[in-house]
């Protein structure tokens, strides 16, 4: 295990240290982390990151397999197009979290931003998912194409929804779970809520057992029927839009 | 160089505030400290403070503070000014050197009274009085900017990063109870130090991250009631905004925010039949005061302060507490910079204000519009 402190540097000087230090350690930890944007841009595999304090924008950018454990809160942009690799957030996160994300998994503990997996995709046996412990805020999963997000709505004061306005606006793939659902108002025109699988349920067990895990939580109260599922009711909706191929 | 209005560079900003709604006044350091986190916000071409609090011995005179680009325009401003403002005092406002600091206009700072025989005659109060000199200044005196015009509080802004701007301006020796920070990222146009934020009048000043996308319907709608658009940037029409609805109009600091970032129609629909009426009225009567694209703003102001978005929140804006402080920035880091462990820390949602009034000024009540 290598610790770096991260207090007063530069972001680009940060990264350096990170770069160099993965070359003979995979389990990094970062200290007095404040606002320094990138961390774990583009790491790939069997890299581990233990980060204390706030990291900046854009954190795990592009990332490609590496583990980020955030002890503290993001900021926005987390997880920008990120490929593959796990994020654990102790703490909430900013805006658009998941941006453009390919693959990979992040758990949130407390709740998200506004425009949380905004254009989300899935290719093949890549798959993205969000695991959010509380609310999000307006335009979840806006333009989503693939993937899933999870919000468990934990803790949650009785004038507090689970989603803003605007969820699940321009969707056209992937599905967005809701424990208890959302008001019909709060969700977008191209989006509909659907049935349950038994597989949606399986694959909500396996995901709310891992939040369950990573955060210490007892979470047996939580019944996976309990949860409503959103997906697109249309596949490409622009397709006229653009020239068709 | 080309100037504002010539040439369009597009890109982003950062603002932060602190403010002690108990009254007490601590210096600029926090507020620099906390404004120099987002250093990758902004670029060098503008960096801007609004201080209240720091003028307690002047703090029945109007402290203006001015912009010259010569001499000769520095003595015609100040032939007008003593035509209608006794000035209790004048100087130049101290300047530390700072290298990167450079082509500094003359920067003076005059505490003035209106001269008593000329509002009486022209049946205005003080602050319409003093307004509109500044406005006059502004619109005619090529060459002279009145940057700053409230009682009490004044604006220290300029072309360079934030950081280096509060050092120029020696900051940590000044003592305020609410201080807003703005580090530009020039939005479409490049920096001149008139154009730095906060833009002010009066007491009000406005730090912004954003473009306001409504600018001219905006201009239009102020310009009607005698403000001039001035300086070439969106931003100080939302200042000559708060200005007309709260100081002019006599509405609720509440009120003025629905009108500025008014609740959407499906929205309103669904409000209790009387709120319904009243936002109806409030979007139909001030529908030019809307302000539409993505923003994120602070108000100073002498009751308080208010922190706010665009309705679908296209900026960041975080906001947290300690004790008696209210902290708002751009970025969470900002905030846990100066207090890294806050009592509470929440993101506001768009359109959903964050006021923070000082102790006994916010009971104060007036009478509503609707």
């Amino acid at each position: 295990m290598i610790t770096i402190n991260a207090k007063n540097i530069h972001y680009r000087a940060l990264n350096d240290s990170i770069d160099k230090a993965v070359r003979t350690s995979k389990n990094i930890k970062l200290t007095d982390v404040c606002g320094q944007r990138y961390i774990g841009r583009g790491l790939d595999e069997n890299i581990k990151i233990k980060i204390y304090g706030t990291p900046g924008n854009d954190t795990a950018a592009y990332m490609d397999g590496a583990e980020l454990e955030i002890f503290g809160s993001a900021q926005d942009a987390l997880a920008n197009t990120m490929n593959r690799g796990k994020i654990i957030v102790h703490g909430h996160c900013g805006d658009t979290a998941g941006y453009a994300m390919r693959g990979g998994e992040i758990y949130v503990e407390g709740s998200v931003g506004y425009r949380v997996g905004i254009h989300m995709k899935e290719y093949r046996d890549l798959k993205p998912v969000i695991v959010v412990g509380g609310a999000a805020g307006d335009f979840l999963g806006e333009y989503m194409a693939g993937g899933a997000i999870i919000l468990l709505g934990l803790g949650l004061s009785k004038n507090e929804r689970i989603t803003g306005r605007f969820c699940a606006t321009g969707m056209h793939g992937g599905a967005i779970y809701l424990y208890g659902g959302t008001d019909a108002f709060n969700l977008g025109k191209e989006a509909a809520e659907v049935k349950l699988t038994n597989s949606d349920k399986e694959f909500l067990k396996k995901h709310v057992k891992a939040y369950a895990k990573h955060f210490n939580k007892n979470l047996s109260a939580v019944k996976v029927n309990n949860f409503k599922k959103y997906a697109a009711l249309n596949k490409n909706p622009y397709e006229n839009m653009y020239c068709k191929n | 160089m080309l100037k504002e209005g010539d040439i369009r560079i597009p890109a982003g900003c950062a603002i932060s505030a602190i403010i002690d709604k108990t009254g007490k006044r601590f210096s600029g350091n926090d507020i620099i400290q906390s404004i120099a986190l987002m250093h990758e916000r902004s670029n060098g071409l503008g960096g801007g403070f609004a201080a209240y609090g720091i003028y307690p011995e002047y703090k029945d005179l109007f402290a203006l503070h001015i912009f010259y680009d010569n001499l000769a325009i520095k003595m015609k401003t100040e032939e007008y000014l003593s035509k209608h403002f006794e000035i209790a005092s004048a100087g130049n406002i101290p300047t530390r050197k700072v290298a990167s600091v450079k082509n500094k206009p003359l920067i003076w700072r005059y505490f003035v009274r209106p001269r008593i025989y000329i509002v009486q005659d022209g049946y205005l109060d003080e602050e319409e009085f003093t307004k509109r000199c500044v406005i006059r200044i502004n619109k005619e005196y090529k060459g002279a900017y009145v940057f700053s015009s409230g009682k009490n509080m004044g604006t220290f802004k300029g072309v360079g990063y934030p950081e280096d701007i509060g050092d120029f301006f020696m900051l940590d020796t000044y003592d305020a109870h609410l201080w807003t920070a703005h580090g530009r990222f020039p939005t479409n146009t490049p920096g001149w130090w008139g154009g730095a934020h906060p833009f002010t009048m009066l007491n009000w000043s406005i730090v912004h991250n954003g473009e306001i996308s409504s600018y001219d319907a905006n201009r239009r709608f102020v310009e009607m009631y005698g403000y001039k658009c001035t300086l070439q940037t969106d931003t100080e029409v939302i200042t000559y905004l708060f200005d007309l609805l709260i100081r002019k109009h006599g509405l609720p600091i509440e009120k003025a925010i629905t009108v500025l970032a008014a609740p959407l129609w499906d929205e309103i629909a669904r409000k209790s039949p009387e709120l319904k009426k009243e936002l109806t009225a409030l979007r139909t009567v001030y529908s030019s005061a809307l302000i539409n694209g993505p923003f994120s703003i602070i108000l100073g102001f002498d009751k308080g302060m208010v922190a706010l978005n665009d309705r679908i929140k296209l900026r960041s804006l975080v906001a947290a507490q300690k004790g008696s402080k209210t902290y708002v920035a751009s970025e969470e880091s900002s905030i846990r910079v100066i207090c890294p462990e806050p009592d509470k820390v929440w993101s506001p949602k768009g359109g959903e204000p964050v006021i923070v009034y000082l102790d006994g000024k916010g009971a104060k009540k007036r009478e509503e519009l609707c």
